[in-house]
């Protein structure tokens, strides 16, 4: 890779600083994404701003009805997390699916959620329980987080500093991972919150979308009966050497049927 | 520009000098030399190049040495005891075959110490799923499996 200078900020906003102030900077959580990238240099930023060493961006706690994750926790320390386990278990167990043991200790949530990659998991574990993404700019809800492709609402000098999780009556997470990569082929979210019942599905399409008409469909009854035939349209899904649009349509109709089934 | 590192690598205080890039594994393999750690694939997917970072089994290829500055590394040179008394993963490894050409078994190793660290009396299909980020090309499994979860039995029983 490209040599870089190295950064270790030791607050958001002197990182933020350092963004603003050198126009091809990239920010580092995990670099589980990041590194590899500048390894087959696909990327190669002058400088690098590792978030390491920022305070208070890590762990998890309560806050009411709502369960709040820094932005450097890693994936294994959500799955890990009692409070996690006990609160939103749908999560805890997504977390635990990302990638493989090692990578789950370097890889964080807020750099999974940055990098949007359409075959990440957090993005459908984030837009299925309405999180609200904090910056050091403002809140963003999930919903308006997933712009497309690799693409978020964040702007060029913004940075995530947790996610807050309203806390679900029940979620579950169902996955189709691919055998090599561990990404998701298609991934669905399914959680029963007090504002209603929320299905999001990543790995088919750019980014994690919301299938409102199973989410109707399952609040008047939730049962895998009742969205037995609803079908996303596979003309906005992706087609790629790993899955057809056809088939990823198809399979988010059985994983959220399983993941349905899972409530019991 | 170089960068000064320092770290512990198998309790012992190192530092050195370099290059923001420069890769753990390339600090530990050039710089220590410490060749037990390999690179396989480079790409994080193979496991050849794990290691422990402060407790943690991280792949040394996916990680830049200034990450791991002030850091406790432990690697496949580390493990057994001054004495050259196995560590039970490694034991396990050598009384259930668990390796063929030995290319991958540094990195097995210092993950299975991870699994049964994270596992005690790990059953076969934890073994399984936790080994996820480990390749072996001589296909070599079985015996890896039985190994960790063997050594996993042993070490939550205090055997070993």
């Amino acid at each position: 890779m490209e040599n870089f200078a190295y950064h270790t900020p030791a607050s958001v906003a002197d990182a933020a600083k350092l963004l603003e102030t050198h126009e091809d900077a990239k920010l580092m959580s995990g670099g589980m994404t990041l590194l590899p990238t500048l390894k087959q240099r696909l990327a190669a930023p002058s400088d690098l701003i590792d978030l390491a060493k920022v305070p208070d961006i890590k762990g998890v706690c309560r806050d009411g009805d709502e369960l709040v994750i820094g932005a450097m926790t890693t994936h294994a320390e959500v799955h890990e997390n009692a409070l996690v386990r006990e609160l939103i278990p749908g999560l805890a167990s997504l977390a635990g699916q990302i990638g493989d043991p090692a990578v789950r200790h370097r890889g964080t949530i807020g750099g999974s959620c940055a990098n949007a990659d359409p075959a990440a998991d957090y993005p459908a574990g984030t837009v299925g329980l309405g999180a609200t993404f904090v910056t050091n700019k403002r809140k963003i809800a999930a919903d308006d987080f997933f712009v497309g492709l690799f693409e978020t609402a964040l702007e060029p000098s913004e940075i995530i500093v947790g996610v807050r999780f309203p806390i679900p009556v029940w979620s579950h997470y169902q996955k189709l991972r691919h055998p090599a990569s561990g990404y998701a082929v298609v991934g669905v979210f399914v959680a029963q919150t007090k504002a209603g019942v929320r299905v999001a599905v990543t790995g088919a399409g750019p980014s994690a979308f919301r299938v409102s008409e199973m989410e109707a469909a399952l609040s008047k009854d939730f049962s895998a009966k009742a969205i037995e035939n609803i079908k996303v349209d596979a003309a906005d899904l992706n087609n790629d050497i790993h899955a057809s649009a056809d088939y990823r349509a198809h399979v988010v109709t059985v994983l959220a049927k399983r993941a349905v089934a899972a409530r019991g | 520009m170089l960068i000064n590192v320092n770290m512990t690598i198998n309790g012992k205080a190192v530092s050195g000098q370099v290059e923001a890039r420069t890769l753990l594994v390339e600090f530990i393999r050039d710089h220590q030399k410490l060749t037990g750690t390999h690179v396989g694939c480079d790409t994080t997917q193979c496991g050849c190049c794990t290691v422990h970072v402060d407790g943690k089994a991280v792949k040394s290829c996916t990680m830049l040495a200034v990450q791991a500055s002030g850091k406790e590394i432990l690697t496949i040179e580390g493990l057994a005891k001054a004495d050259g008394t196995l560590h039970p993963v490694q034991e396990a490894f050598r009384e259930h075959h668990g390796l063929q050409c030995g290319f991958c078994t540094p990195g097995m190793v210092m993950v299975g110490v991870d699994i049964c660290r994270r596992h005690p009396n790990a059953d076969e299909q934890t073994v399984r799923h936790e080994l996820e980020g480990n390749i072996c090309r001589c296909t070599g499994y079985q015996g890896i499996v039985e190994a960790i979860v063997d050594a996993s039995a042993k070490m939550a029983g205090g055997q070993a």
